[in-house]
């Protein structure tokens, strides 16, 4: 199975392995799951082959399994990322990111009239789209897609 | 007791609300003065002035026989010396019963909803949001058409960044209406609004030109200003400027029933020949907004008017 031969690059124990991260998304995935502080052990592969993406990135963690809502913040900006989960060796689970209804304080509005950007607040968007991911503003109704989909 | 709610956006309104909306500035219109909300205090804050919508709001206060505090500068306020808009509106809810504001920041009206239970009339936020004209709008065409389904409203001048013209087209989704946008290739109808009919079904030409044929075919020629600022090629906006103005004479052969509106303040879009037009109507429009605007403070109060003689 390919899973197995990409699983054993550095072969995980226990944690979780994020796979299908558009190469361009990986370093805002390591951010927006806040790895960039992470205690344990964080592997953290770019530009590798991949038959859907092209080129794809791939992030495993040590010894974490992340809360639902944490993980599924990556899906903003790779809703094509797999999450995999492993116990002895072995993949227990494996799901497809999915993007909330709605994203609070991850994303930035641009929008230089827009109330958010001045007042110490937390920013809020709706998903209006999913393919692609487009997000809209609750304060201003800008929408975002792409990269211009800029995180907080 | 109804319910109190905010009105931010248009969009907060179902097809019955607004209906219920105009039947009731019907109401004060025979009813101005019906001291309503004796007892009420009611807060106009406004961040960025605008002396026309400020008088309409504390008017229509002012003749239910509530009071009124508030500015009218933001620089006579804290909100100069750095204190936040959050700060600011939770200070005011202390004292009021509803918050009508205004702001230079788009979105600021909804913001002020979630750090408040004090209901909130959006009198304005930017270049995003002004739901009391739209509703001063809807009730000048109901007014002066007996009816919102199956009449044909003619927009013409800035349909780029006219907001006025943006809400009125959402608002009237709910009806059947005809829409004919005329407007330069510059500042033509958006394509999201363009998508919006279409998606909706909703019938509507698009044209360059402002033709005695859509004249002759509209029930509402609502107006707006077109601003040289608007333009990129100042050379385009000298070849337009002219093209979208209103004089008496394009009226000759329009129907008996039409009504020119505006929201105002006008520049040279409807030369002052068209002023003693009986068509005219952008004067009255503006009177209008008081008894729109009586009618949205009720229902932002949970007040039902009728049932509190
Ligand atoms: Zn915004």
């Amino acid at each position: 199975m390919a899973d197995k031969k990409e699983l054993a690059v550095s072969a995980l124990r226990y944690g979780t392995v994020i796979d299908h991260i558009p190469s361009r998304s990986l370093f805002k995935a390591v951010r927006l799951l806040g790895l960039e502080d992470f205690p344990t052990a964080v592997t953290v592969g770019n530009n590798l082959p991949s038959e859907r993406l092209g080129t794809k990135g791939i992030i495993k963690v040590a010894d974490t399994i992340f809360d639902p809502a944490v993980i599924n913040r990556i899906a903003i900006i790779a809703p094509t990322a797999v999450v995999n989960v492993i116990d002895d060796y072995a993949v227990v689970s494996k799901e497809a990111v999915s993007l909330p209804d709605e994203i609070i304080d991850l994303v930035r509005c641009t929008n230089p009239k827009c109330v958010s950007c001045h007042e110490p607040m937390r920013s809020r968007f709706r998903v209006v789209s999913r393919e692609p991911v487009t997000l809209r503003c609750c304060y201003c109704e800008h929408e975002y897609s792409g990269d211009k989909i800029e995180l907080k | 007791m109804m319910k109190k709610q905010s009105i931010v956006s248009i969009d907060n309104l179902s097809k019955q609300e607004i209906l219920s909306l105009l039947e009731d500035a019907a109401w004060f219109e025979q009813h101005p003065n019906h001291k309503i909300l004796d007892g009420k205090v009611i807060a106009t804050l406004f961040f960025e002035p605008s002396t026309r919508t400020r008088l309409s709001f504390e008017t229509a206060v002012n003749r239910l026989g509530g009071r009124i505090i508030g500015f009218s500068d933001p620089a006579a306020t804290s909100t100069s010396k750095g204190e936040t808009l959050k700060d600011t509106i939770k200070m005011v809810s202390n004292y009021v019963d509803l918050i009508v504001m205004r702001h230079y920041l788009e979105g600021a009206a909804q913001y002020a909803t979630e750090v408040t239970d004090v209901p909130i009339i959006n009198a304005g936020d930017g270049a995003h949001q002004h739901p009391s004209q739209t509703m001063l709008d809807l009730y000048s065409i109901y007014k002066t058409q007996g009816r919102l389904d199956d009449i044909t409203v003619t927009m013409v001048g800035d349909l780029k960044y006219g907001r006025t013209v943006h809400s009125l087209l959402q608002a009237l989704s709910h009806f059947r209406v005809k829409f004919n946008f005329v407007a330069c290739d510059e500042l033509r109808m958006p394509r999201e609004f363009i998508t919006f009919c279409k998606e909706n079904h909703i019938d509507f030409t698009e044209s360059t030109d402002f033709s005695e044929e859509v004249i002759n075919n509209s029930d509402i020629i609502y107006m707006t200003r077109v601003q040289r600022e608007r333009f990129a090629d100042l050379a385009e906006y000298d070849r337009v400027k002219d093209l979208y103005t209103l004089h008496n004479a394009m009226l000759d052969g329009s129907r008996e029933n039409v009504r020119i509106l505006h929201p105002l303040p006008r520049v040279n879009e409807i030369n002052v020949d068209v002023d003693d037009n009986p068509k005219a109507y952008y004067f009255q429009q503006a009177k209008n907004g008081l008894f729109a605007r009586q009618a949205m403070i009720c229902k932002c109060l949970g007040i039902n008017p009728k049932q509190n003689n």
